[in-house]
């Protein structure tokens, strides 16, 4: 029975870095840059949940909802300021190298501004635990929670790309930025978008972490973020079915290490499972083949 | 006044300088073709006309307003669409999703099915794989599809580059014969081609284009007999 708790424990850990691994992947697909930023943006969510009910005594609902919206608005406004002057930059190296200025940039804003202790995170999530199997296996509220929210946002993020305008205009883009600009498709508008909808998660991602493990510092998202990055690899950068597979199998891994081997080297093993994968199928599980053109 | 005018444009690539003073116009109704050798600046010059890369100096105007600062997915909406050069078709999407993404800008949902009905009279290939990815189609007809595409917009002026360029013989003059169609239905033609007999064979009025500069300009028929023009571009 242990064996499925861990299991269970392992898929929801894994929906949390699959909703993070989503933003990166949307905006690896469509603005061709490593956000290396997009882990802290959780953090920052956190803390505004943390305020708003510690603080300002907000109902979680709310808090979560003004999250999603201070999300949204500060990763538009990071690609704004940091990263859209840089998009014809001669190296791709310039924006990347943003990327993880703005990282260390807003550790320091949380830090001036929250300080370097820990702060315990609200209990938010009030769901009873589900008991099963007489009483031996016992799943959270946070876990189902966690779980239900995840395929929400896959299911939901699925049918926009596929099928709303603005959902393939990203497509396009994301494949051809030049063709789609001749389609009449504003590109600029485009990519806003993504991070708008990327950061929005992420605040969602922070919430559901934090419930999980609460307790938030300046470096909450950091380890997560680069996790999250892991699983988008791992599945395949740029596909949206990847980001959720490749972090969920990530999850899954990393609590079954931490349970069966050592919870010591269980982040040694996330990131081995990344470099055989990437040995093995250096595009990712569900990445495309790009062929070079001669 | 004429639809498009193009009056003493510079581009850059960075510090290099691809276009030098360039002007040349087309009235409505023409067909107009850009010929010249590789790197003289033909594709250089669609892109500046449709936005993709900006003037340093000169200006563009379209049906009388200047266009040469106007970001390209708004240049779509004054009616100019541009078949670039390599088709660059959005290869993951079927070939239905890439005729609706050429009808982005327009609203009507009527309007739309009855323009794709439009490319599948004029192109039935594309009927028939119209649930295939186009990366799988053949080189003339994603062709097809990136001329359908451009169709789409109800384009007032459409730009071609290089529509000829790596098919077989018989697409090279299918290609053109709807290049002459769409012309005879009233969309103007601005035409760049390595193909010169060819173009010139269909087009109104031509200018030759050396090394970033308007060499040479005039009516098509009296190009393809000037003496130098048969020499350099048309092998005889």
């Amino acid at each position: 029975m242990s064996f499925i708790s861990y299991l269970i424990n392992g898929i929801s850990l894994g929906s949390v870095y699959a909703i993070i691994a989503l933003g990166y992947t949307m905006v690896y697909g469509i603005a061709k840059m490593l956000n290396f930023a997009h882990g802290d943006v959780i953090m920052i969510g956190g803390y505004v949940v943390l305020i708003a009910v510690s603080g300002f005594g907000l109902s979680p609902v709310l808090a979560v909802v003004l999250s999603m919206v201070i999300c949204t608005l500060l990763g538009m406004g990071i690609e704004k300021v940091a990263y859209k002057p840089l998009r014809n930059a001669t190296s791709p190296l310039a924006v990347l190298i943003t990327a993880i200025g703005v990282s260390y940039f807003l550790q320091n804003i949380a830090l001036i501004f929250f300080g370097a202790e820990a702060k315990t995170f609200p209990d938010i999530i009030k769901l009873p635990a589900l008991k099963l199997a007489g009483g031996e296996l016992t799943i959270t509220g946070t876990t189902i929670v966690t779980i239900i929210t995840s395929v929400v946002i896959v299911v939901a993020l699925s049918l926009f790309v596929n099928k709303s305008k603005p959902g393939k205009a990203m497509k396009a883009v994301s494949e051809d930025r030049g063709a789609a600009q001749l389609m009449g498709i504003n590109v600029n508008a485009t990519i806003s978008l993504t991070f708008a909808i990327g950061s929005g998660l992420a605040a969602i991602a922070g919430v559901l972490l934090c419930a999980a493990y609460p307790s938030l510092t300046p470096y909450t998202g950091a380890m997560p973020g680069i996790k999250a990055f892991t699983a988008a690899v791992f599945g395949g950068i740029g596909s949206i079915p990847g980001a959720m597979i490749g972090g969920i199998l990530l999850g899954v891994i990393e609590i079954l290490g931490k349970a069966y081997i050592s919870s010591q080297v269980a982040d040694a093993i996330v990131f081995s499972v990344l470099i055989i994968v990437l040995l093995v199928k250096p595009t990712g599980l569900f990445g495309k083949n790009i062929q070079e053109k001669v | 006044m004429a639809m498009l005018e193009v009056k003493d444009i510079d581009v850059y690539y960075g510090m290099i300088q691809a276009l030098r003073k360039v002007s040349f116009e087309v009235n409505q109704g023409e067909v107009v073709a850009l010929i010249g050798a590789n790197g003289a600046g033909k594709t250089t010059i669609l892109h500046t006309t449709t936005g993709l890369l900006k003037a340093k100096e000169g200006s563009v105007t379209f049906e009388g307003v200047d266009i040469t600062k106007m970001p390209a997915h708004k240049i779509v909406e004054m009616g100019i669409a541009h078949v670039p050069e390599g088709r660059r078709v959005f290869a993951d999407l079927n070939v239905y999703e890439n005729l609706l993404m050429g009808a982005y800008t327009r609203k009507d949902k009527k309007e739309i099915a009855d323009g794709i009905e439009e490319v599948y009279k004029r192109f039935p290939r594309l009927r028939e794989r119209k649930t295939q990815r186009a990366g799988t189609l053949s080189g003339g007809e994603q062709q097809m599809l990136a001329m359908g595409r451009a169709l789409m917009s109800k384009p007032k002026m459409i730009l071609m580059d290089e529509p000829s360029m790596g098919l077989s013989p018989i697409f090279v003059n299918e290609i053109f014969k709807i290049i002459q169609d769409v012309s005879a239905q009233g969309t103007t033609v601005l035409l760049v081609e390595q193909n010169a007999k060819k173009a010139l064979s269909i087009a109104d009025r031509a200018y030759v284009l050396e090394t970033g500069k308007v060499v040479l300009s005039g009516d098509a028929k009296t190009l393809m007999n000037d003496d130098s023009i048969k020499k350099a571009y048309l092998g005889e």
